[in-house]
């Protein structure tokens, strides 16, 4: 989607994170300070009423991106802008902040187990001061809980009443109390059942379409981001390695790590075909190897992609940071 | 039909608890023939776990087996003394857990614990007991197995120390592997190796297996047979091809029709309304009889049990055949 | 209310209370304790303070069951014809207030300091827990005698004596905070990384009120344990401070001064002087502290 305007927008974000230890235990061992680049330089544009999503597998930065993009996480340099605004001024006046909202993985630690649904839900909407009055907050907090598919009278329970899937759907009727424009999803199903994801997603794509809401959708599972996303990057060591509409993405992936998480999916057709599972880890990203992060893993790598960091270059539809890649030799 | 090496019938397990007795497992009944593996899958809460921790003798107190019968090789063993199974455990049984860490001992090499294991269990020499351990690591894909063989779990990343577990599981050559989740913690790269690992393992050993996952594509992947259970109770069992391609049992359908698809964008997964009940609160008659779009009279009132269903086992009455008509 | 009540009723709580006799009776000794301290004006068979209704001839009657007891001093009298009973609802009084309070106040002292180390962290986190690890390579019943010490050297002797009661209570009370803001700082520490906190980080909720609403309720459990087990030691350093005769002032003698004062005699023969508030005084701590070990075991599920 060319033409919509760039509503959210993230401009070469790193974060470094000082994973040193203590200052007398260092001096005692003669070691340095370790830092953890868990995010080395990332930037991508979402428009407007559409969903970017992040793959990748665990330590690869995409949760820190997310976190990046509401603020929990300052920058160690870099930008987000948020409708034209760095982020940092719309976090600051609160008729900004309202208008972007997080879901998160873990449906059994996102709710306060002392509260009870209806506070849980309102919470914004009396931080925000978009209701006044009890009887106000209460309706419009009734009318939250109809649109995730939940009862009005749930408001009356505490979180441990309810399941997993029931669990996150309060979490959405929270993230929506503010009237948010953008909603980050980190990992919003990957703690679900499968029959209760199949809910979720579909619940999260009404939204919205009746909404207009704008996704970044953080997941470590390709087929469930098939479903929703338009555009797609994929991250590895703290870097995007491939960005492509989604379609594309799919049917012709470029870059050799995103074929091998392709490849490392099992298979539900059961076509019979032997996989060749990349082998290999994901290296430690205090100390990421030189070059290309995915060189010791790949079967492409030559003596360029140990030496020089490829960067995120153009290739048709799709951005590509790989030297075999550009060089035409990934065929 | 040779003898299975794993055979459970109408296992029972049940929690008492200050509120009455929740019944965990209720009719539980299959089979394992050797070189088999036979997949259990389910979502969380649906038994699948349980079943595998019963038949370890490892049920979580106050859970405790109410009735039925495990038989490994015909002989039972569910009601073994805790000392006798912990024996049958390491040397007939080999457990594979979700969490390596839970397996390993942090205070010893893995060398040593699996020549402890191997010492414990095999009629072997302690010299012999070392070297095999080394191969071990070798057959398990851990490179440089000669130098890593003196390391502490901890040395070891999730993936190698899921190896290092799967090689403790099957170095004294038990004859059924107790697989729980074995990949769910592991990232999809490292899922792969894994997998390929343990099937191609049971395959040369002709080891039985029983894998316990929430993952359909796993068991697509690498079991033979598979049982769907659903609240405490096998829904379906059947050759996982039918199963996956064709399944009988309306739960299985549903479940097989909302995970998302790989090679397709579809505008609405199908989805199941509602959740699996909890075990205090599971409806009469069939248990999913609340959430099935094809229920009818019958199935608010009676259970069914597994009945034949054509290429699979299915407990839904849909199959159901009057005698008069046999 | 009635809700309230019903759930309570219906709590494993509850549940783990019932099966258990050693904490019922532990419950029913403390609530005696209690109860006869509270009521001490109204059922002690004398006043110990009335100057006037006191009689020195009386001094040292033994126990009503010895054969030169009076039956109107059930536990007998001390040297100044002090009915003991009755000086051991009144000193019962005094001991649990000074409890309480100095429970209390560690209790809202080291939660607060605690909260702030934990969900802050850095520099605040660093400095406050440094404090607290050095205080508590004291014993604890030296701090509170050093600050009892130092406000005796610092006000005069008349000023003391009104303010000695607040000066116990903030001496015991100081010497045992750091338990406190260790225990909820290491809870505050997990829950505050946990989403629902999170999520009222995004829309910019204020800390503290982050703290007081959201991770607080969640880190009282371990705080109610041992804030129960700290009211057995706190009416035990009260004992201590006043039986070294540095506590509260002699003119509202605790369960501790009345051992003092019996400890004087307790070779001479008149032993249920310092006896009876010694046996009180265990009743009391042993009960409080049983309750507390139930508590700690019925609120972690791991024990259940």
């Amino acid at each position: 989607m060319p033409d919509a305007a760039v509503f959210v927008e993230a401009q070469d974000l790193v974060r470094h994170f000082d994973v040193s230890r203590p200052i007398l235990q260092r001096l005692a061992v003669r070691e340095g300070k370790r830092i953890l680049r868990a995010v080395d330089g990332i930037s991508f544009t979402i428009p407007k009423g559409t969903t970017l999503s992040l793959v990748g597998e665990s330590g690869c930065g995409k949760s820190t991106v997310a976190r990046m993009m509401v603020g929990l996480y300052g920058t160690t340099s870099g930008h987000v802008l948020f409708d034209g605004r760095d982020l940092k001024q719309a976090r600051a006046a609160s008729d900004q902040r309202r208008r972007l909202q997080m879901i998160f993985q873990d449906p059994y630690a996102s709710l306060n187990p002392r509260w009870r649904v209806a506070d849980i839900v309102a919470e914004p909407i009396r931080a925000f001061g978009l209701a006044q009055g009890r009887d106000a907050v209460l309706a419009r907090v009734a009318e939250l809980l109809t649109q995730v598919g939940l009862s009005p009278l749930d408001g009356q329970k505490f979180p441990h009443e309810f399941s997993g899937g029931q669990r996150q759907r309060i979490s959405i009727a929270r993230a929506l109390s503010s009237n948010p424009e953008f909603l980050v999803c980190d990992e919003p199903t990957s703690a679900l059942d499968v029959s209760v994801q199949a809910q979720i997603l579909n619940l999260m794509k009404d939204l919205q379409r009746r909404l207009g809401l704008t996704y970044l959708f953080i997941s470590h599972n390709l087929a469930v981001v098939r479903q929703v996303s338009d555009r797609i990057g994929v991250m590895y060591l703290g870097r995007l390695v491939e960005l492509a509409p989604a379609e594309t993405l799919f049917t012709i992936p470029r870059h050799p790590y995103t074929r091998a998480l392709m490849e490392a999916i099992p298979d539900l057709e059961m076509t019979g075909r032997t996989r060749i599972p990349v082998g290999g880890e994901v290296p430690s990203p205090i100390t990421p190897p030189p070059g290309c992060a995915f060189h010791p893993r790949c079967p492409l790598a030559n003596d360029r992609c140990r030496r020089e960091r490829p960067e995120l270059l153009a290739a048709e539809a799709t951005m590509v940071a790989c030297h075999a890649v550009q060089e035409g030799r990934a065929g | 039909m040779p003898n299975p090496i794993l055979e459970v019938r109408d296992l029972r397990v049940e929690f008492p608890t200050r509120r009455g007795t929740l019944v965990a497992l209720d009719s539980v009944s299959f089979a394992i023939q050797p070189g088999e593996v036979l997949g259990v899958v389910g979502e969380s809460g649906a038994g699948k776990s349980m079943t595998g921790a019963a038949i370890i003798g490892l049920l979580e107190p106050p859970g405790r087996i109410a009735g039925g019968q495990i038989l490994l090789e015909g002989r039972r063993i569910d009601n073994l003394r805790y000392e006798q199974m912990r024996r049958i455990r390491g040397r007939e049984i080999g457990a594979i857990f979700q969490d390596p860490l839970t397996t390993l001992n942090p205070l010893y090499t893995v060398g040593d614990q699996l020549a402890e294991t191997m010492l414990t269990h095999l009629p072997i020499r302690p010299a012999e007991a070392k070297r095999r351990a080394i191969e071990w690591l070798e057959l398990v894909g851990i490179p440089a197995a000669a130098q890593r063989v003196d390391s502490y779990p901890h040395e070891f990343s999730g993936g190698m120390r899921q190896r290092v577990v799967i090689a403790l599981a099957l170095c004294a050559e038990p004859k059924l592997i107790v697989a729980d989740e074995p990949t769910t913690a592991l990232d999809v790269s490292i899922q792969a190796q894994i997998i390929a690992l343990l099937k191609r393992l049971a395959r040369e050993k002709g080891t039985a297996m029983m894998l316990v996952t929430h993952d359909m594509g796993v068991i697509a992947e690498t079991a033979d047979r598979v049982a769907v259970m659903y609240a405490g109770r096998i829904a379906e069992i059947g050759p996982v091809r039918d199963v996956v391609k064709a399944p009988r049992h309306p739960y299985t359908a549903g479940l097989m029709a909302s995970i998302p698809p790989l090679d397709r964008r579809v505008e609405r997964l199908a989805q199941i309304d509602g959740a699996m009940p909890r075990l205090s609160a599971i409806p009469q008659g069939c248990a999913y009889h609340p959430r099935c779009p094809k229920v009818f009279s019958r199935c608010a009132v009676d259970r069914p049990e597994l009945m034949d269903a054509g290429t699979t086992d299915a407990a839904c009455w849909l199959h159901y055949k009057s005698p008069a008509h046999a | 209310m009635s809700g309230a009540i019903a759930r309570f009723r219906d709590s494993d709580l509850w549940w783990s209370f019932k099966r258990s006799p050693v904490t019922i009776l532990s419950a029913v000794v403390a609530l005696i304790c209690v109860g006869g301290a509270l009521l001490a004006p109204f059922i002690a068979p004398h006043d110990p303070f009335d100057l006037a209704s006191l009689n020195l001839g009386d001094a040292f009657k033994p126990p009503a069951w010895d054969e030169m007891g009076d039956a109107i001093y059930p536990l007998g009298t001390d040297d100044q014809g002090r009915d003991v009973l009755s000086a051991i609802l009144y000193g019962a009084r005094i001991s649990l207030l000074v409890g309480f309070c100095a429970t209390a106040f560690a209790t809202i002292f080291g939660v607060s300091l605690g909260l702030l180390a934990g969900y802050i962290g850095g520099a605040v986190d660093s400095v406050l827990m440094r404090i607290a690890d050095i205080q508590l390579t004291f014993p604890s019943i030296l701090v509170a005698l050093l600050v009892d010490g130092v406000v005796r050297a610092a006000v005069p002797r008349e000023v003391h004596d009104q303010i000695a009661l607040f000066v116990v209570v903030f001496a015991i009370g100081i010497s045992e905070w750091p338990k406190f803001a260790r225990t909820v700082r290491g809870s505050t520490l997990v829950e505050r990384n946990k989403e629902y906190v999170l999520a009222a980080r995004v829309i910019g909720v204020p800390s503290l009120r982050i703290m007081a609403s959201h991770v607080l309720p969640n880190v009282l459990g371990p705080v109610l344990v041992i804030a129960t087990l700290n009211l057995g030691l706190a009416i035990l350093a009260e004992a201590t401070l006043s039986f070294l005769g540095v506590g509260v002032p002699p003119t509202q003698p605790s369960l501790g001064t009345l051992i003092r004062i019996g400890n004087d005699f307790l070779f001479s023969g008149e032993w249920w002087i310092a006896i009876f508030p010694g046996l009180s005084l265990v009743a009391m701590v042993l009960s409080v502290n049983l309750l507390g070990d139930w508590l700690r075991d019925a609120l972690n599920p791991k024990l259940r």
